[in-house]
């Protein structure tokens, strides 16, 4: 956490920055590393930064687990369609919490041990724009 | 005489001088067996030990042999087949793949080709052949029915709709939507058994009266209990049992006694235990049964439930390693495979039917979907979607024997299932 915070000192002040650029390449790759973790982690609901690898196991399980009811191409099955046509008059708040919380009485179950709350945000969002067709 | 003589000699010229152009380095053996048959020559293929295996991310199926363990061939075209299933024809020669998309696809094992292709509705979930062969049924998410087509032909012989939801959200068109229907089978007598998740009611479709007027006749059993989600019966067609998502049990539709109705089972089971959250539905397929037991996945718990066939009462509860999907006993009785839902797919266990105990645990890799038995249970095929390889094993030694690529695969189907009751 340390780290994190004069990561972001860090991009403010320039004398900061100089000093930045002495620190080896190591220090660097770690902090990147603590930065993007505990970004994942902690709620930071409008950054939604994952790694590009996260990303990528994120648009697999979407397709791939999510797909085994609602389809591979989200068109819908058990589960109902996730396409954007379909979701037009939901929020981004209510998919989110329905990833995380699941649909009682519903096949629908809560994903809040395999995803963070960032991360159902961010495949709300890819819902809405259609990214998983 | 002479004239036939000439002709073949004129054929018989043409093939030669085809075989020469499409070898360059001329092969005299071909050329001698093309001459004394006239005709070119091409491998006979039997289909006895051929399968599919779907490629669900592509939309193909790969042709493979299971005596060789080769892959055979690919073939493309096949729509959305992120949920499919498949049923042979009784001469192996057609296997009838049932694609998510309502895609309905006769494909020709000798030729490896598609025969036919039709959409027959926006959504479906799987299918079943008739007892004689003639019909194949299509169970339909939307619109939720089933749809019933000649064999041959693939036409439209009948459209049974299921019940109508009035309080669930309207289709897109403004209709009212009708219950989804899963746990599509054949059963003897010329019938199809299906279950319908929405409306709670088992549906036996009678197809062996058909006149002009009535193609079949309709049995409905109600309140058979909350959501089935997947059906099985038995391999004598007597069973068919419907698994339950919405509370705990199955529910159990003895064929020979119709009239008797349905009748819950493993009423309770798991009561008191908090269910996981399932995200994977389980399959019920086949009819997993070994002496006077059977063995069937438990929604929810990482648990797979022993049932006495005799009193249809619980006999037991064999721990596993997650949320069974497919229980699937080899073709001797002797063992039994199970795959795991997501997050924890990536094992299979072996259960020893007689001890029901877990003798083995693999680790084949992410995303293990299906599993499907040679004929006489040499060899099991497990379908490693996150690897894009099929494994096959040995079912005595659990040794691997063989991978075969295979692009995110998924369902294996041998047209051993040809001569199965209810597959």
């Amino acid at each position: 956490m340390m780290m994190f915070q004069k990561a972001i000192t860090l991009k403010k002040t320039p004398k900061m920055i100089t000093y930045a650029i002495k620190v080896n390449a190591f220090m660097w790759l770690a902090i990147t590393i603590l930065l993007l973790s505990s970004m994942s982690s902690t709620v930071s609901a409008q950054t939604n930064k994952l790694t590009a690898e996260r990303q990528h196991e994120l648009y697999n399980m979407v397709r791939q687990d999510c797909g085994s009811c609602h389809g591979m191409t989200l068109k819908g099955g058990l589960g109902s369609p996730l396409l954007p046509d379909d979701l037009k008059s939901k929020s981004i708040d209510f998919i989110t919490l329905t990833i995380l919380k699941g649909r009682p009485n519903t096949a629908m179950p809560p994903w809040n041990e395999i995803v963070t709350r960032n991360e159902a945000r961010w495949i709300a969002q890819q819902l809405k724009k259609g990214a998983f067709k | 005489m002479k004239n036939n003589f000439f002709k073949i000699n004129i054929s018989a010229g043409i093939l030669v001088l085809s075989s020469l152009f499409l070898t360059s380095c001329s092969n005299i053996n071909t050329i001698t067996s093309a001459k004394n048959n006239s005709t070119v020559e091409k491998p006979l293929r039997a289909t006895g030990d051929l399968g599919l295996i779907i490629e669900r991310a592509t939309g193909q199926v790969l042709v493979i042999n299971n005596t060789h363990k080769t892959r055979l061939a690919e073939i493309s075209g096949l729509g959305d087949l992120s949920h499919a299933s498949i049923v042979y024809s009784r001469d192996q020669r057609y296997a009838y793949v049932f694609g998510r998309d309502g895609g309905l696809t006769k494909i020709d094992m000798l030729k490896d080709k598609i025969a036919k292709r039709i959409l027959q509705s926006g959504n479906s979930i799987g299918g079943a052949i008739s007892q004689d062969g003639k019909l194949i049924a299509v169970s339909n998410y939307t619109p939720g029915g089933v749809k019933v087509f000649d064999a041959q032909t693939l036409e439209l012989v009948a459209n049974i709709q299921a019940t109508q939801m009035p309080d669930m959200p309207r289709n897109k068109d403004g209709s009212i939507k009708r219950s989804k229907v899963v746990g599509l089978v054949d059963a003897p007598e010329q019938r199809f058994v299906f279950s319908l998740f929405d409306s709670d009611e088992i549906w036996v479709a009678d197809f062996s009266n058909s006149t002009p007027k009535s193609k079949y006749t309709l049995k409905k059993f109600t309140n058979i209990g909350r959501a089935p989600y997947d059906g099985l019966i038995s391999p004598d067609g007597r069973y068919y049992i419907a698994g339950l998502f919405g509370e705990d049990g199955m529910a159990l539709l003895d064929l020979w006694h119709v009239e008797k109705g349905v009748k819950r089972i493993l009423d309770g089971y798991g009561k008191g235990e908090k269910r996981l959250p399932v995200y994977k539905m389980p399959h019920l397929e086949g009819w997993t049964m070994a002496g006077d037991y059977a063995f069937v996945p438990a929604v929810g718990e990482h648990k797979v439930l022993v049932i006495d066939t005799k009193t249809w009462q619980q006999a037991g509860a064999i721990d596993v390693y997650g949320q069974p999907v497919f229980v699937m006993v080899e073709p001797d009785h002797h063992q039994v495979w199970v795959n795991f839902a997501f997050p924890r797919n990536e094992k299979v266990q072996v259960i020893n039917t007689e001890t029901k105990k877990v003798t083995d645990t693999l680790e084949p890799g992410k995303g293990v979907l299906h599993m499907e038995f040679t004929p006489r249970g040499e060899q099991v095929w497990i379908s490693v979607r996150d690897k894009n390889k099929v494994k096959i094993y040995d079912t005595k030694t659990h040794k691997l024997l063989k991978e075969l690529p295979a692009k995110s695969p998924s369902g294996i189907f041998f047209t051993a299932r040809a001569h199965k009751i209810g597959l």
